[in-house]
C-alpha cells in the first residue's frame, strides 16, 4: 500500500453530550486525514482531544455525528456491533493513559496478551506471539513479565505490556491517549522510542493524544492543536515554532524553558472566539 | 533557613526495608528558593514529608531557623513551616467552604481577626472575596491550588514546602501559579523548598537545586549550570537530555531503571 494513501478520513466530526444544564458540545467540526504517520492531537484538559480519539473507535458516551468517518473504505458511522468487532482491537487499537487502571488486575499479563491475540490463532501460537511482543517492546525478561500480575510491574513496564497487548492483533492504526504522561521522563522517552520503531517497522499509523507541546514537537510528524472542541491550527511538527494561532503561540510561550530562563512566565489571554465554530 | 544533616528514611518491616532517603544533607538560606528534582521514587517528596512531620521514622538532624526540629512539632513550628501539596483535588476538604478551610489554621493557632485575614489571603492569591463561601468542587484546579497556597500563607510562614505544586495543572495554569509563587516570594521574602520532576519548572523557580536518585543527592547545581549544560553527574546530564524532548539517537544511551 502506498505510504501517502490516507488510512483515516475524518470530516465534520461532532461529539455532543446531554447534561442537566443543556447540551455540551465537546468536539466541534473536526476534520483531518491521516496516512501511516505520527499525528499528534494536542490540547489542554477539556479541549476535546480524548473525545476525538474515542469517537474514531466509537467508544464515546456522547452523540457522534460526522460528514465522513472512514477507515480505508469502511464507513465507521454505519458499523453495527459485528462490524465494530472486526475493527476494534484488530485493525485499530487504543492505548490508555494509566496502566494501573487499564490492565485487568485479576488476570496475569500473559493471559491478557493471549486473550488479545486469540482470534484465529491456537493458544500455543498466541502464547509464542505474546512473548515476542513483550520482547518487541524491549522487556528484558519476557517470560517473567508474561507470568507477572499487573501490580507487580512498574509504571513503565505496565505501559510497555499494554502496548504489547495492543500490538497482538497487528493493528494498522494505534490511538494512544497520553500513553506516557504517567511515566518518568527517561522511561517516557524509552516507551516513545518503542512506538516510533513500531510505526516504522510495521508501517502503522499513530494518533498520539497529548497535552505536551514540547514532546509532540520532537516526536510526531504533524500536530493538530485543539481548543474548546475545535482544531484551531494544524502544523508540521518541525514548524510548530512558527505557529500563527494565538492559542498555539500562547501555549508555546507559557512553558518554562531550561535553556532560555525568563524572570516571569508569559500567561495565556484566552479569547472566547477560539472555541467558536466558524461557518 | 533550613538545614538537613544525614537524613535517612526507611519504610517497611526489617526484612523488606526500603531506604527512601539515604543520608541526605542540605542547607537552604533564608529567602532562597531551592529545588529537589528527580524521578518517582527518588525520595524527593519523602524529604518534604519528613520536614513537615508527616513521617516519623527518620534519622538524622533537621533544623529550621536555627532550632532543631523535634519528633513532636509544636504549634510554633507550623507557624514557621507550611506545605502545599500536589493534588488540589485531594488536599482541600470537600465539605468545607473556602472560608472554613482558610479559617481553620487561624482558629488552631488562636489568631484573632479571622475575617480580615481570610480576605487578605484570598486577595494575595488573586482570588477575591467572591470565592470565600464556595466549596472546592465549584473551583477549577488552578483556583483550588490558589486556595491551598492561601492556606499555607495565612499563618505567615517563613518556609513553604512545595510538593509538585503545578504537576496536576495545565501548562497555561501552571504559568499563572508559578508567577504567583514568584510574586509571593518577592513580596514576603519567604523561603521555598520545591519538589518537582520537571527540570523546566525547577530551572524557572529555583536558584539552586539538588538532583536526586534512589534516595541520594547525586549533585547540587545552580540555574546557571543548567543553562550552560555544565552538570557534573552522568544521571543529571541524562535527565537534562530527556527534558529537551524526543531524540531517537540519544535514547539508546540511557541507563535503565
Amino acid at each position: 500500500m502506498a505510504m501517502n494513501e490516507p488510512i483515516l478520513d475524518v470530516a465534520g466530526l461532532n461529539v455532543r453530550f446531554d447534561t442537566p444544564k443543556g447540551e455540551f458540545h465537546a468536539v466541534k467540526d473536526v476534520s483531518f486525514r491521516m496516512c501511516r504517520e505520527k499525528l499528534a492531537i494536542v490540547g489542554e484538559s477539556g479541549s476535546g482531544k480524548t473525545q476525538t480519539g474515542r469517537a474514531i473507535l466509537g467508544l464515546t458516551q456522547g452523540r457522534v455525528s460526522a460528514e465522513r468517518l472512514r477507515f480505508h473504505d469502511i464507513d465507521l458511522l454505519g458499523l453495527d456491533a459485528g462490524g465494530w468487532r472486526g475493527i476494534r482491537g484488530r485493525r485499530i487499537s487504543m492505548v490508555m493513559q494509566d496502566p494501573k487502571y487499564s490492565l485487568n488486575p485479576v488476570m496475569s499479563i500473559g493471559d491478557q496478551l493471549v486473550e488479545a491475540g486469540r482470534h484465529g490463532r491456537s493458544p500455543e501460537k498466541a502464547r509464542g506471539m505474546a512473548l515476542d511482543m513483550l520482547a518487541a517492546v524491549k522487556i528484558r525478561d519476557p517470560l517473567r513479565v508474561f507470568r507477572a500480575w499487573p501490580h507487580e510491574l512498574s509504571g513503565g513496564m505496565g505501559q510497555r505490556a499494554m502496548i504489547a497487548m495492543m500490538l497482538m492483533a497487528e493493528p494498522e492504526l494505534l490511538i494512544a491517549d497520553e500513553p506516557t504522561s504517567a511515566l518518568d521522563v527517561t522511561v517516557r522517552l524509552q516507551v516513545l522510542a518503542i512506538l516510533d520503531d513500531l510505526v516504522k517497522t510495521r508501517d502503522m499509523g499513530l494518533i498520539f493524544i497529548s497535552h505536551d507541546l514540547n514532546l509532540v514537537r520532537t516526536f510526531c510528524d504533524r500536530v493538530l492543536i485543539m481548543y474548546g472542541g475545535r482544531v484551531v491550527e494544524e502544523r508540521a511538527a518541525r514548524d510548530l515554532q512558527s505557529a500563527t494561532h494565538p492559542y498555539t503561540r500562547g501555549l508555546l510561550a507559557c512553558a518554562p524553558e531550561i535553556d532560555r530562563p525568563v524572570p516571569r512566565l508569559a500567561t495565556l489571554q484566552r479569547d472566547s472566539a477560539w472555541a467558536e465554530v466558524t461557518p | 533557613m533550613i538545614s538537613i544533616q544525614d537524613l535517612t528514611v526507611r519504610f517497611g518491616e526489617v526484612r523488606q526495608q526500603v531506604t527512601a532517603v539515604d543520608g541526605v544533607s542540605l542547607d537552604v538560606a533564608a529567602g532562597e528558593s531551592f529545588g529537589l528534582v528527580g524521578e518517582s521514587g527518588s525520595g524527593k517528596s519523602t524529604i518534604l514529608r519528613a520536614v513537615a512531620g508527616l513521617i516519623d521514622n527518620w534519622t538524622g538532624a533537621i533544623s529550621v531557623d536555627g532550632r532543631p526540629v523535634t519528633r513532636r512539632r509544636d504549634r510554633a513550628f507550623y507557624r514557621l513551616v507550611q506545605m502545599v501539596f500536589q493534588d488540589p483535588f485531594g488536599s482541600l476538604h470537600p465539605k468545607h467552604t473556602i472560608d472554613r478551610i482558610l479559617s481553620e489554621p487561624l482558629i488552631v493557632h488562636r489568631i484573632a481577626d479571622i475575617e480580615n485575614r481570610v480576605r487578605a489571603a484570598l486577595d494575595q492569591v488573586q482570588l477575591g472575596a467572591r470565592f470565600r463561601f464556595r466549596y472546592p468542587h465549584q473551583l477549577s484546579g488552578g483556583q483550588r491550588q490558589r486556595v491551598a497556597i492561601a492556606r499555607a500563607l495565612i499563618l505567615g510562614p517563613r518556609l513553604i514546602l512545595l510538593d509538585e505544586p503545578t504537576s496536576a495543572l495545565d501548562v497555561s495554569i501552571q504559568a499563572e501559579i508559578l508567577n504567583l509563587l514568584s510574586d509571593i516570594r518577592q513580596q514576603s521574602g519567604v523561603t521555598y523548598l520545591l519538589v518537582s520532576h520537571d527540570l523546566g519548572v525547577v530551572a524557572h523557580m529555583c536558584d539552586r537545586f539538588a538532583v536526586m536518585r534512589q534516595g541520594k543527592v547525586v549533585e547540587v547545581a545552580t540555574r546557571g549550570d543548567l543553562a550552560t549544560g555544565s552538570l557534573s553527574h552522568a544521571y543529571s546530564r541524562q535527565l537534562l537530555l530527556a527534558s529537551r524532548g524526543y531524540d531517537r539517537a540519544v535514547i539508546d544511551a540511557f541507563a535503565d531503571e
